[in-house]
Parts: structure tokens; sequence; C-alpha cells
């Protein structure tokens, strides 16, 4: 009875002018210690210092670190392979989106008819979203092949012009783009899908009775409530792409015929890890980042705008 | 117009069908070729089926290169990330969840902050720090900078907050303190979404690259992506002995993904729409 009693009593204590059980406080204190930790190493002070690089010409192959002011930032607007890797990133990422986008949606609108085999079907196009990027690249990389890879052998049986894959200038980033739409596409397709089964049947019912037609529902119903996740995706999608690295890196790792591959992180890499020059890269991983920043803003700000003026 | 949606949609169906082929003829290629002779491989008409099934380039591929080892670091290193990274989040997801203190809201804004900022950009200090500290090439470089998730803590956070708090309140009244809280209703409670959390966890190091290419340069530590990387270099075009490889590093997966598709394809749907 007494031990109730006690349990029952509750110590407080006031910190910032509000009161607080102190049991609770202590045991967040100790439960929020390895995490905090965690963020300060692994957060906070690699951000500060991805700044604070970016103004010096660290170089990790002479050791020299000194204070350079802008210098990076000047050199990277007229760094020809960076404004590539810029071009080839937004280049990726645009096709990317809009292929990816409107096929996912359109499988998505179509698993959710009804038809036989639904699951096995949103198994199988989910199965390469789980398998390693590095492992399917290697697939990939054979059916390249300009000599023996399975998709020239096809086109030439069939009397088609072959392509070079990776290998050329001109088709390289198109091949890493279907295969980055393949291995992507399942992910998206979920999505759309979970959303899709959101949407009340009877809203689409009571449209049906009032006699809407297959594509009136499809386009004054079931897309117009499907908004959110649309721009989700595009979101998620606008980040990924920004993101892409390891494929480009397997399948073309010198960054292509004449840096034709070579997206931003590639370009990072290369100038951290194979040129030494941390400064420069620094600098260069701001401007990434401000670049996804900005585009999530304007993400943010088209959705918000637009469901406004549908109210 | 109810027996109108009923009916099934024969044409959808067959054009799903032919893009499932789609989706699954890499892998399928994948098996048969790791069988395939280097005649096979360069035969033209290309040759579907292996001529003979044998497992030489199964062999080869630990001959080859230290396969097993990328193996054994790539469990090794996955497990260990995967346990760090469920502890620091159960714990702090309970904390935000379950816990008053002051500075939540604050840390809630500090951690989601983190999404924020991708990886990549922090990539470089990160090396730098660890190359520092002498963690290059040792399983501690691999593993501890990749232990701290936002999307797990706040995947947990989701799920904690499901919980019933009249759980909370009647387990306080039979005495339990807050850790014993933690360990004796909210652990229990959701040991399908922790196992969601860590499936969730395991894959993404299971296939991790960018990290462990930077932080190891000799072969004996590389993990399973990164020897696969090389693999192709060093195997120069012997692609029946890469699909080898290829097999052995997507089949696990594969199996796990079997079992566990409802959810990993739940928690997808769960965190993409929260987002």
């Amino acid at each position: 009875m007494r031990k109730q009693q006690e349990a029952l009593r509750i110590h407080r204590v006031t910190l910032f002018g509000k009161q607080y059980e102190s049991a609770q406080v202590r045991a967040a204190v100790v439960l929020l210690v390895p995490t905090m930790i965690a963020i300060i190493l692994l957060f906070i002070i690699p951000v500060i210092q991805v700044v604070s690089y970016s103004f010096t010409n660290y170089n990790i192959a002479t050791g020299i670190k000194k204070y350079n002011g802008i210098a990076n930032y000047k050199h990277l607007f007229t760094d020809d392979r960076f404004f590539k890797a810029i071009r080839n990133t937004f280049t990726f990422a645009a096709f990317k989106l809009l292929i990816d986008t409107t096929l996912a949606l359109s499988i998505a609108l179509m698993l959710d008819a009804r038809i036989p085999l639904k699951k096995y079907l949103r198994s199988v196009y989910f199965a390469p979203v789980v398998v390693p990027v590095v492992a399917s690249s290697l697939i990939w990389i054979w059916f390249f092949d300009p000599g023996i890879g399975p998709f020239n052998q096809v086109l030439s049986a069939l009397g088609l012009p072959t392509s070079q894959w990776l290998y050329h200038e001109k088709s390289a980033l198109g091949s890493i783009l279907m295969f980055s739409i393949w291995k992507g596409l399942g992910y998206n397709i979920v999505l759309f899908l979970a959303g899709l089964q959101n949407i009340p049947p009877s809203y689409i019912e009571a449209a049906q009775v009032d006699g809407a037609k297959g594509y009136q529902i499809l386009f004054r119903i079931r897309l117009p409530l499907l908004r959110p996740i649309i721009s989700f995706v595009l979101m998620i999608g606008i980040i990924n792409t920004f993101k892409v690295f390891a494929e480009v890196n397997v399948m073309t790792p010198k960054g292509g015929p004449l840096y034709s591959t070579a997206l931003m992180v590639n370009y990072i890499y290369d100038t951290a890890f194979t040129s030494g020059k941390m400064g420069r890269a620094c600098s260069a991983s701001i401007i990434l980042f401000i670049i996804i920043f900005i585009l999530t803003l304007i993400q943010t700000r088209l959705d918000t705008s637009k469901s406004i003026t549908m109210e | 117009m109810a027996s109108l949606r009923k009916k099934i949609n024969i044409p959808v169906f067959l054009f799903l069908l032919a893009g499932s082929v789609v989706m699954i003829f890499p892998f399928v290629w994948m098996i048969f070729s790791s069988f395939k002779t280097v005649a096979d491989v360069y035969t033209y008409p290309p040759k579907w089926l292996p001529s003979s099934w044998k497992f030489t380039n199964y062999k080869k591929v630990f001959q080859m290169i230290p396969f097993g080892r990328y193996y054994f670091n790539s469990i090794f290193t996955s497990v260990a990330q995967t346990a760090i990274q469920l502890a620091l989040s159960v714990t702090a997801a309970y904390a935000l969840v379950v816990l008053n203190f002051p500075g939540r809201k604050f840390l809630y804004t500090l951690i989601r902050s983190t999404m924020f900022v991708p990886t990549v950009v922090t990539l470089i200090p990160l090396y730098l720090l660890v190359s520092k500290a002498g963690m290059i090439d040792t399983y501690a470089g691999i593993i501890l900078p990749q232990v701290l998730s936002a999307f797990t803590i706040f995947l947990l956070v989701s799920f904690f907050s499901s919980i019933p708090t009249i759980l909370f309140d009647s387990a306080k009244l039979d005495g339990c303190g807050y850790y014993r809280i933690l360990s004796e209703v909210v652990i229990p409670n959701s040991k399908s979404s922790i196992s969601t959390a860590m499936l969730f966890a395991f894959l993404g190091h299971w296939k991790s690259y960018t990290w462990p290419l930077i932080v190891t340069n000799k072969a004996i530590y590389r993990t399973l992506p990164i020897g696969m990387k090389y693999l192709v270099q060093e195997s120069s075009s012997e692609y029946q002995i890469m699909m080898a490889a290829a097999v052995m590093a997507i089949l696990p997966v594969l199996i796990v993904y079997l079992f566990f598709e409802k959810q990993l394809v739940q928690s997808i749907t769960l965190t993409g729409l929260k987002a």
C-alpha cells in the first residue's frame, strides 16, 4: 500500500517556466543522450564543416588548408565539367520524373482496376526496388554491351539500328536512365496505389450514378484526389534523382564518354576522392544542397497555391 | 453499374502481365546466365538457357575475389548498423512520444531537419572526421557513421503514437518506471513494427554503396556492393561470372522480400503518405 502511494506521488520540477515530472525528464535525458551525440557528431559538426571547408583550398593530397574566400565557388562557375554535371543532373531528373511518374501512375491506375493476380503483379513491379543497385547494375551492364549484349542482339535480329549504349556520349545517360526507371518504378506504383485505394468507393459510385464516364471519373475525381500523393512522389523524386550516384559509378566509373553520365554527386566524388580537392568538393556539395532546397521549396509552393485556388 | 465494375478488364490485365515480364526479365536472365559457359555467352543468336547446369561460375567468383570475406563483411556491418540504429531509434522515439521534457519540440525539429540535408552533403566532412580518427579500413569506420536515421526514428514515432496511452497510465499505476514502460509495454506491444523498421534498416545497409566505397581502401574490408563494383573491372567482361556474383547478392534479399513483402509495402505507404 505504501509503495503504491509512493509511486503515485509525482515529483515535479520547473524548467524554463514549465512544470515537468522529474522522473520523465531524467529518463528522457538518459534515453536521448546517445541520439544527441550521434546528431552532433554525424550531422551538426559535418554541416558546419562542409560550409567552412567550402571557403578553403583544402587538399587532402598536400594537406594544405587555407581560407580562400569564394575562390572555389568562382572556380566551379567556370568549370566545364561542373556545368556538364549540373546539366546532366537536370536532364536526368527531368526525364526521369516525367517518364517515371506518368508510367507509375498509369500502371497504378491499371492495377487498381479489377484484374486477376493483382498481388503477384504488384510484387513483381516492386521487386527491382529492393534489390541492391550494384547487383542489378551488373545485369544491365551486360544488357548494354554493344557486342554481346541482348539489347543489340535483339535490335540487329529485328533489322533495327543498334546503339553503343553506355559507350557513346549521346546514349550513355539515356541508358542509365532506362535502368533507373526500371529500378525505381515500383516504389512510385506502390505509393500511387495506396493513394488510389484511399479514395472512398462511394465518391466514384456517386459519380457513376450521376452518369459520369470513365475518363471524367479519372480526371475529375481520382486524379484531383491523388494530388497530394502526386506532389509527394515528385518531391521525393527530385530529391532522389539529385542523389543518384551508385549506378552511374558502377556502370560508368569515370563519368562515361566525355563525362556525359556524370551527375552532381559523381562530380563531388571525383573532385574529393580522385583529385583530393576537398574544399572544392565541399563547395559543390553546398551548391547541390541549395539546388535541392530550392526545388523542394518551389514544389511545396506550387502545391499549396494550387490547392488554395481549388477550394 | 455495379456489374460493370466487377467485370475483369482483359486488355489491362494483359498489358500489366507483359509489363511484369519486362520487370522480371533481368532477374531471369541473370539466373540462367550464371550457369552459362563462356561459349554460351558469346554465341549468336543469343542463347536463353545454358548448355549445362554447373556451378563452375559460382566457384570462380570465390577464386577471383575474396567473395566469402565480402559476404561476411556485408552481413556483419549490416547487422551491427541495424542493431545500433534500432537501439538509438527506439529509445529516441519512445522519449519523443511518451515523455514530456523541455526541448522536446526543438529536438523533434532538429531530427526532422536532418532529413532535409542529403547525406551526400555531409559526406566529405564525415569522411575527413573518420579519417582523422584513424578509422579508414576498419569495421567501426564503416558502421558507426551510418547509424543515425531520422527516417527510422519517425517510422517508430508513428508506430509508438498508435499505442493507446491507457497502457502507459495503467503501467504507471502498477508502479512501473519509465524505463520499464519502454521495456515491458512499448517494446512488447510493437514487436511487429520494430521488426518492420529493422527490416527496412537492414535492407538499406545491405545495399549501401557510397559510404563503404569511400572508407575502404583495402580489399578485405569491402562489402558486397563494393566488391562487386570492382569485380566489373577485375573480371574484364566475364559476364557469366558477374551474374553468379549478382545471384548470390540478390537471392537473400529476394527471399527476405518474398517473406516480408506486406510489411515493406505497408511501411512505404505509411511513411510515404505521412511525410
